[in-house]
């Protein structure tokens, strides 16, 4: 925090535009505040425009960080009622409440089920997206666009008209209580986004490379495999962390289709907590807290891929 | 440019069989447990289902479906039976509502936060890692710590208080329930508005501003010829999928509120409780509902494309 806070006045690429005040139009409501970036600095470097940028970054990341730590905090408090008095928590804080979360409750297994079923989501559920990402960017088809209308439209259904037609199949294939069943039911619900994304970004990548491959002897399939999907990497770390934390925090489908206490994942298994436990909100916190852990780890790895991989395909259509 | 384009056309025809097997798995995904499931449920919403007329498995016993055939009389139901008002329609406005009010501001935050990101500046990449982190934080963590904020003794007020403003019931009180909604589904929402925004503006060349600056565009007008204009195809994107996903947006509404806050349920969180919250559970009434709200969409969605595609032409 402390790097952001410093100024720089001296800093010549400094993009903030002077914001000259001959602007010919009052027009300076919400959106104008915030200038138009990429403008080349003519010399003149605004200090007050970066201060003023600083302070809002500041205070927006304030916002975007202050939720995660409060829980965070309150995971310290040891008693139910800590979280309405929470100065008092700084007096007698302590990591009880993790000793008691990994010790006294099912967390671990909750925790294996929940990394499985996310990991399998992830791994088919990006597999599958990327060769009908791949399929609709290159091949001209019959009803490739009735494929991408129809994958955008499977966005739309609430899951209410979806999950008790969705018991019945899932009973029906002796998939209830499994982990394959999770996996397909969460990658059905990741797939449609991950494969518009995906398949926009392979937009990016020039067919040159594709028609090299296949001039080389490569398969359709071994061009996809070996070329595009390497070149694609940033494409594929979103739509992976799109899909792991759908799968890691999803409550409503597990939660009907997981019927045995040993196959709970986190989400579930955090519910069924608070009714034995009785609102133990401190130890709720403190489950919290470990759940968030791996996601924030998940986005680490991805996040210096988030911005060009999202993009680059819409940016381009 | 129309060479390589006919080269490709022709070399798709010898690709023809890959493209199937490709799409193959996702089509099977997603008919099987997408398409069957929607045609169940359109099929359950003309008929009077509930959960104790259905066909369950009891030990060893099955019982068969007992329920009977209605043809649209759940539709006529929803949207003209007595008390539609209070069952449909109220939550119908407030859906849309919360859809407008949350996409605007996911919008217009993420816009201007990714602007100031686009800029060179000490500390940026930072700022943009702690931005983002709403989003890789799993939603029921995200809404349990914000209930635990909202609470009557809880940070929010605690802060309200301190600046001797008045303290609503943000979890008791109707109107402060749907602040405390919109509140925190935008705090959800913004960093992928943000990020996604903030790629658009990456791929507007540079030259754009500095023409623009050499003809003497003021801010506004840089901003609003060229920044907008430059970020129309992400913007058209991105403004639909966060219509889609927030109108059905499902975890926030009810992990905050649970089954309580009638007058805060949005379409989906009322189609599910119909379906799941009561007992008996009517599903023909809850599909009922999540048959009109995928209408809803999709009746948006034609509209919504077809104005871009006209202001596409209009603009050149």
């Amino acid at each position: 925090m402390s790097t952001a806070a410093e100024l720089n006045p001296k800093d010549h690429d400094q993009a903030g535009s002077p914001m000259t005040l001959t602007a010919d139009r009052p027009a300076t409501d919400a959106k104008p505040a915030g200038r138009p970036a990429k403008v080349r600095a003519r010399g003149e470097s605004s200090t007050w425009a970066t201060v003023l940028s600083h302070g809002t970054l500041l205070f927006a990341s304030l916002i975007a960080l202050f939720p995660v730590l409060y829980i965070a905090y309150i995971s310290l408090g040891p008693d139910d009622m800590d979280y309405l008095h929470p100065a008092k928590i700084m007096d007698k804080a302590t990591f009880a409440n993790y000793g008691r979360v990994l010790g006294e409750t099912d967390f671990l297994s909750w925790f294996g089920n929940s990394a499985i079923v996310a990991g399998g989501t992830t791994l088919i559920g990006v597999l599958i997206a990327a060769s009908t990402g791949y399929a609709v960017s290159r091949m001209r088809f019959a009803g490739h666009r009735q494929l991408m209308w129809t994958l955008l439209v499977t966005q739309m259904f609430p899951i209410a008209v979806l999950i008790v037609p969705m018991y019945y199949i899932l009973s029906n294939l002796q998939m209830l209580d499994s982990y394959t069943g999770l996996i397909l039911v969460y990658s059905a619900t990741t797939v449609p986004y991950c494969a518009w994304l995906l398949k926009g970004y392979f937009d990016t990548i020039p067919v040159e490379i594709d028609e090299a491959g296949r001039v080389d002897g490569l398969s359709p399939f071994g061009t996809f495999w070996r070329l595009i999907l390497p070149l694609a990497r940033p494409g594929l770390a979103v739509a992976a962390f799109y899909s792991f934390l759908t799968a890691w925090g999803e409550v409503a489908y597990a939660s009907t289709f997981m019927l045995s206490s040993s196959k709970y994942t986190l989400a579930v298994g955090l519910n069924s907590f608070v009714s034995e436990h009785d609102h133990q909100w401190q130890l709720m916190a403190a489950t919290s807290v470990l759940i968030a852990i791996p996601a924030a780890v998940v986005f680490y790895l991805v996040q210096r891929h988030l911005v060009t991989g999202l993009t680059a395909g819409a940016a381009k259509s | 440019m129309a060479v390589a384009v006919v080269q490709r056309i022709k070399l798709s025809y010898s690709k023809y069989w890959y493209a199937y097997a490709m799409i193959a798995p996702v089509v099977v995904v997603l008919g099987v447990l997408v398409g069957y499931p929607l045609v169940r449920g359109f099929y359950l919403t003309l008929t009077n289902a509930t959960s104790l007329n259905v066909g369950r498995q009891i030990g060893v016993n099955h019982i068969p479906d007992s329920f009977d055939f209605v043809g649209l009389d759940n539709y006529a139901d929803v949207l003209w039976g007595p008390t539609a008002y209070d069952r449909f329609w109220s939550h119908f406005i407030w859906t849309v509502i919360w859809t407008a009010i949350c996409v605007l501001l996911h919008y217009s935050i993420g816009l201007g936060l990714a602007m100031l990101l686009n800029r060179k500046m000490r500390g940026r990449s930072l700022y943009r890692l702690v931005l983002i982190l709403p989003w890789a934080v799993p939603t029921f963590v995200t809404v349990f710590s914000w209930r635990l904020m909202l609470a009557d003794g809880g940070a929010v007020n605690g802060l309200l208080s301190m600046l001797h403003l008045p303290e609503p019931g943000w979890l008791s009180d109707p109107l402060a329930q749907k602040c405390a909604a919109i509140l925190v589904n935008t705090w959800v929402g913004v960093p992928f508005m943000m990020i996604s925004l903030l790629g658009g503006l990456q791929s507007i060349p540079a030259e754009l501003y500095e023409a623009a600056e050499m003809d003497g565009a003021s801010a506004w007008q840089r901003f609003r010829y060229v920044t907008l204009p430059g970020l129309r195809t992400v913007s058209s994107t991105v403004v639909l999928l966060g219509v889609i996903w927030t109108f059905n947006q499902f975890a926030v509404i009810f992990l905050l509120f649970g089954s309580g806050a009638p007058d805060a349920q949005i379409l989906v969180t009322w189609a599910y409780r119909l379906g799941f919250g009561q007992q008996p559970a009517d599903y023909a009434q809850s599909a009922t509902y999540g048959i009109l709200l995928l209408s809803i969409l999709i009746v948006f969605t034609t509209f919504y494309r077809r104005w871009l595609a006209r202001n596409e032409k209009a603009n050149g």
